[in-house]
């Protein structure tokens, strides 16, 4: 079907002559064939958001409507990959276009070339359906790639299925179904906008550890659980973003890059081929897709990048991986809806944004979770979601972080000041919590130690306490406070610079195994408590300022991890003996 | 293509002119007016079926729907580009203002450009010696960064940014480099301080001036730092050269840009801007980087002034949210009389990690830097306190910290406005002030480093 265009303001664009046009098909706009998106039906005139620069664009130009929605290519070969906003791969781009990305470009998504070696894990006249495994790939040394059958087709019998090499395109095996033969191959296509398909959710119980002390012991994600970082600029939530990529032990991981700095994708490119996952020593980038739509590409794409992404995140998740994705930042996909809001003169809600903002998002952040998925098996999967939300000078209180916030159930509030200071990660402790708490206790009580809540319920006490006290020193001075107290400051500020301060770029300390943390945590606490032993024996606080202790629990962090056990509690004993020789006298 | 001239303005608002009765019109291409002997240019900003909306870079001001005649050149905006541009000056839309005749282009290039390929691009790492202590040692710029300049009204920016242009250089290399001023909105005078400077020191030479001024129309603004990065763009890529742009004020080019939206009345944003100025303004800043393979590089040095000295105002932050880093200057230190005046707490340079240390810098950066940081947030916190308790309460170790902020900004942020210090002198003078303080609070230093430069 062809249509003609009317007219063209920016990325939106009205063509006629589309009737039988359906709401998000694929169209292809203007002579070079421009990627576009209806995203509007007013009898025969459809408005379209146009995925690529329309300078030049003319009315009468042809509209060709592919009747397809926008959909991505799952398939071996998707990890490692860097893709544009619509699955574009853009080393592909540039072989083709050179350093910068010109317009009407078409690219695979997937590599129809490439064979990969096909291992069967069903046999002929065996029973299948929907979501079953019916073979394996080695999509890259770590990540084996289970080709599905298609979620949409039914119960049938595998009437033939092969080993060996195949391009994704050859067909590996066929089924006879109630509809009759079906060919399958390892490509498979699904629409960016409809959710995949799966039993039921269950609820996640297992925390995503990420390596970062202020998230795992403070404030815990959970695998497939949502959660959102906040936070003005320069308060690290590309930093913090990217450490959760590098160090989640999730399966895979999903980075989409919405609308942010060219150079922080160049980094990541640079860097995660490199890094190594401390859970399989192999390089990060075997388990990683990257989306990258950075700020000055087309807004329209922009859009998209986050929907491509979790579709292909949905994807890995119906074979039984656990999935984490981060969305860095979704403020700018929000300003995306916004703009081509504002170009359809839609009735604006807060801040110009449109109403349904609140629901898009809401939409988003529900493909996450932890389900059992499709097939005759019992099988589970989960995705986690982590959104960077920018707000406009800092303020919580705009339309995406307020929106965003009655969605997820982990909030890492950044803060200004804390950035300032160079308290890295800059996680307000007051602000921030986790609604996961109790669902992950049971797994460190299990894995790690029986008393970890309470610790950390007891660190968080103290943090509290130590900002109550805070207003009286502003008053009266710290001199002025009973010795208690003074501890209590004391055994804040350890925590404080010792324990949620982790400096991202030192060797050792940007990743801190989860048990690692619980006893740093408890060599601390049990610290804190020794000094109000001493001081309520009646040792002189003054005294308690000296400890030599202090200086090894300061560099507890970057204790590399093969000597960690060892050390730790070496420290511990020489800490009760310090303060023992002090209440001796 | 240059052919029907239409006389069918049907409505003439603001900056923008309608006109029906057309055909064949392609969104974004540059049309020619012409309006009682008097020719202007403007862009299409909405293509419809026989009617386009355009904006004229001249404003609207004696236009008429009668007298007017408009001819759609079915291209883009496009500017001529070639080496022969190094000193010469021109207005915001690329034509020269000097007297001279335009240069012979060496290639044709559209304005807006094409976003870059992010796995084309190649992580920057060189650092640019200033000879700015607060940028150098603790703010360090580098080759294919965008940073830029937090200023307000009445600060110091340009001479800052002026003495940045005239002494920036990557030490140990002899390379070709270039700079290119474009001026959006500024007075004639301020525009004068720049070309003075550049002529002075024979920086004009190798420089390419695109002006702008606060009298020069307002739409221009919009196309004058396009124009100014695909100069840039020409001469990194394609002739190698390490190219440094001064753009100066970003906060008129927003206002250009706001006033725009509010004549095209679209639906307005934060206080007034439009909703796609994130957009806008990435499509400026992230023109700055390195290419894989490719010698010249493109650093840019954004200036704007903050309204009310407001960091939180939609200009700047929206900009920090693009640029990676910025430098903010103080009104507090401007009025002690410490020039530069760069607040160095708020500053950040986010490329900085990768471009100092050893064999770039040198090996005790990282940590000195660190240290000043922190020992300088030390004593300003003591100040706040002092000026509750008064200073006999402080500690002596207080004292020491109170100061060595005193010293800090006097020795380390104040210098000359013609004072070009080197790494190596910045570094040393950090070490200096260190030496104030004990030993024992040196605490983000390796003992190492401690003994080899504590003065102390």
């Amino acid at each position: 079907m062809k249509g003609k265009i009317v007219s063209v303001a920016g990325p939106v664009v009205k063509a006629k002559g589309m009737k039988g046009a359906k709401m998000y098909d694929l169209v292809k706009v203007g002579e070079e064939e421009l990627i576009g998106e209806i995203i509007e039906l007013k009898e025969d005139v459809a408005t379209i958001q146009v995925y690529e620069d329309t300078t030049g664009l003319k009315p009468g130009e042809p509209v060709i409507n592919t009747g397809m929605p926008l959909a991505v290519e799952l398939g071996p070969g998707l990890l490692a990959s860097i893709y544009d906003g619509i699955q574009r791969p853009l080393p592909k781009i540039m072989e083709k276009a050179g350093e910068f990305i010109t317009r009407g470009m078409e690219v695979e998504a997937v590599n129809r070339r490439k064979k990969w070696e096909f291992v069967p894990v069903v046999k002929e006249k065996e029973k299948v359906k929907g979501g079953d495994v019916i073979g394996v790939v080695k999509e890259t040394p770590i990540i084996e790639h289970r080709i599905m059958v298609p979620p949409d087709i039914e119960e049938g019998v595998v009437e033939s299925i092969e080993e060996g090499k195949f391009k994704v395109e050859d067909v590996i095996a066929t089924i006879k179904t109630k509809d009759g033969k079906k060919e399958l191959t390892m490509l498979q296509k699904w629409p960016v906008r409809k959710q995949r398909p799966f039993k039921e959710k269950l609820p996640p119980t297992v925390p995503l550890i990420t390596g970062q002390r202020v998230f795992d012991t403070f404030f815990p994600m959970a695998k497939g659980g949502t959660g959102a970082i906040p936070g003005g600029f320069g308060t690290g939530k590309t930093v913090s973003q990217h450490q959760l990529a590098r160090w989640s032990d999730a399966d895979i991981v999903v980075y989409i890059g919405c609308g942010e700095r060219g150079n922080e994708m160049t980094e990541v490119l640079r860097d995660f081929p490199k890094l190594k996952d401390p859970k399989t020593g192999h390089p990060l980038m075997e388990r990683t897709i990257l989306i990258a739509n950075t700020s000055n590409m087309p807004v329209a794409a922009r859009e998209a990048s986050i929907y491509t992404g979790i579709t292909l995140a949905e994807y890995y998740r119906d074979m039984g991986y656990d999935v984490a994705l981060m969305a860095d930042s979704t403020s700018r996909w929000a300003e995306a809806l916004r703009e081509i809001s504002g170009r359809l003169e839609e009735m604006p809600g807060e801040e110009g944004y449109p109403a349904y903002l609140a629901s898009r998002l809401a939409e988003f952040y529900e493909r996450a979770g932890r389900v059992k998925v499709l097939g005759s098996k019992d099988k589970e999967g989960s995705i986690s979601i982590v959104g960077a939300v920018s707000p406009p000078g800092g303020d919580f209180s705009e339309p995406v972080t307020q929106n965003t916030l009655r969605i997820v159930k982990v909030f890492w509030a950044l803060d200004s000041d804390l950035a300032d200071r160079r308290h890295f990660p800059a996680v307000n402790w007051l602000r921030s919590y986790s609604l996961y708490l109790d669902r992950v206790k049971e797994w460190w009580e299990k894995n790690v130690g029986k008393d970890w809540l309470e610790l950390r319920n007891e660190a968080m006490a103290l943090l509290q306490k130590e900002d109550e006290l805070q207003e009286i020193i502003r008053l009266v001075g710290p001199d002025a406070l009973p010795p208690l107290d003074r501890v209590v400051l004391e055994g804040a500020r350890i925590i404080r610079e010792d324990f949620l301060q982790q400096n991202a770029y030192h060797e050792v300390d940007t990743y801190c195994p989860h048990k690692k943390q619980y006893e740093m945590l408890r060599i601390m606490l049990k610290f804190y408590h020794l000094m109000r032993e001493a001081v309520e024996k009646g040792v002189d606080f003054e005294k308690l300022k000296e400890l030599k202790s202090k200086e090894a629990i300061a560099r507890m962090a970057t204790t590399p991890n093969e000597e960690w056990e060892e050390r730790f509690k070496q420290i511990e004993k020489e800490m009760e003996e310090e303060i023992k020789r002090l209440m001796r006298g | 293509m240059e052919g029907i001239k239409y006389s069918t303005v049907s409505e003439i608002a603001g900056p923008l002119i309608i006109v029906e009765g057309i055909r064949e019109v392609g969104y974004g291409e540059i049309v020619k007016i012409e309006s009682h002997g008097e020719e202007r240019m403007g862009q299409v900003l909405e293509a419809a079926e026989g009617k386009a909306v355009i904006q004229v870079f001249e404003g609207t001001r004696g236009l008429d729907t009668k007298a007017t005649s408009v001819v759609f050149t079915g291209k883009p905006m496009e500017i001529g580009v070639s080496t022969e541009m190094l000193g010469r000056v021109f207005d915001g839309k690329g034509m020269p203002i000097d007297g001279a005749p335009s240069p012979i282009p060496e290639d044709i290039r559209n304005v807006n450009g094409f976003p870059m390929n992010p796995s084309a691009r190649e992580y920057p790492r060189d650092p640019i010696q200033t000879g700015i202590s607060t940028i150098d040692g603790m703010n360090t710029l580098v080759r294919g960064q965008k940073l830029p300049i937090f200023s307000g009204a009445g600060l110091p920016h340009n001479e800052l940014a002026a003495q940045i242009a005239r002494q920036a250089k990557v030490t140990g290399q002899e390379e070709e480099f270039a700079v290119i001023f474009c001026a959006m909105g500024i007075t004639a005078e301020e525009a004068d301080f720049f070309m003075k400077d550049f002529e002075e020191t024979g920086a004009i030479e190798r420089s390419v001036l695109f002006l702008n001024l606060a009298n020069s129309p307002v739409i221009e603004r919009l196309i004058a730092p396009k124009v100014a990065l695909t100069t840039a763009e020409y001469l990194a890529f394609d002739k190698g050269m390490h190219v440094l742009v001064i753009l100066t004020d970003m906060t008129n080019y927003a206002e250009a840009l706001r006033e725009i939206s509010a004549a095209r009345e679209e639906v307005p944003g934060r206080r007034g801007y439009p909703g796609y100025m994130y957009t806008d303004l990435a499509q400026i800043y992230e023109r700055a980087g390195r290419i894989q393979g490719k010698k010249g590089t493109i650093t840019q040095i954004p200036i704007l002034t903050m309204p009310d000295d407001d960091i939180t105002h939609p200009i700047p932050d929206l900009t920090g949210y693009i640029t990676e880093g910025q430098i903010v200057l103080s009104r507090e230190l401007h009025h002690k009389g410490i020039y530069p005046p760069v607040a160095v707490l708020p500053s950040l340079s986010r490329l900085m990690a990768e471009g100092i240390g050893e064999g770039r810098t040198r090996e005790d950066h990282h940590q000195l830097s660190n240290q000043l940081y922190a020992a300088y947030a030390e004593g300003c916190d003591l100040r706040d306190l002092v000026a509750v308790v008064g200073e006999e309460a402080l500690t002596e170790r207080d004292k020491k910290f109170l100061e060595f902020a005193d010293e800090f900004e006097q020795r380390f942020v104040k210098q000359g406005k013609d004072e070009d210090r080197t790494f190596e002198e910045t570094l040393n003078l950090g070490w200096e002030l260190l030496s104030m303080l004990p030993k024992a609070e040196l605490k983000k230093i390796d003992d190492k480093y401690i003994a080899k430069y504590y003065r102390g």
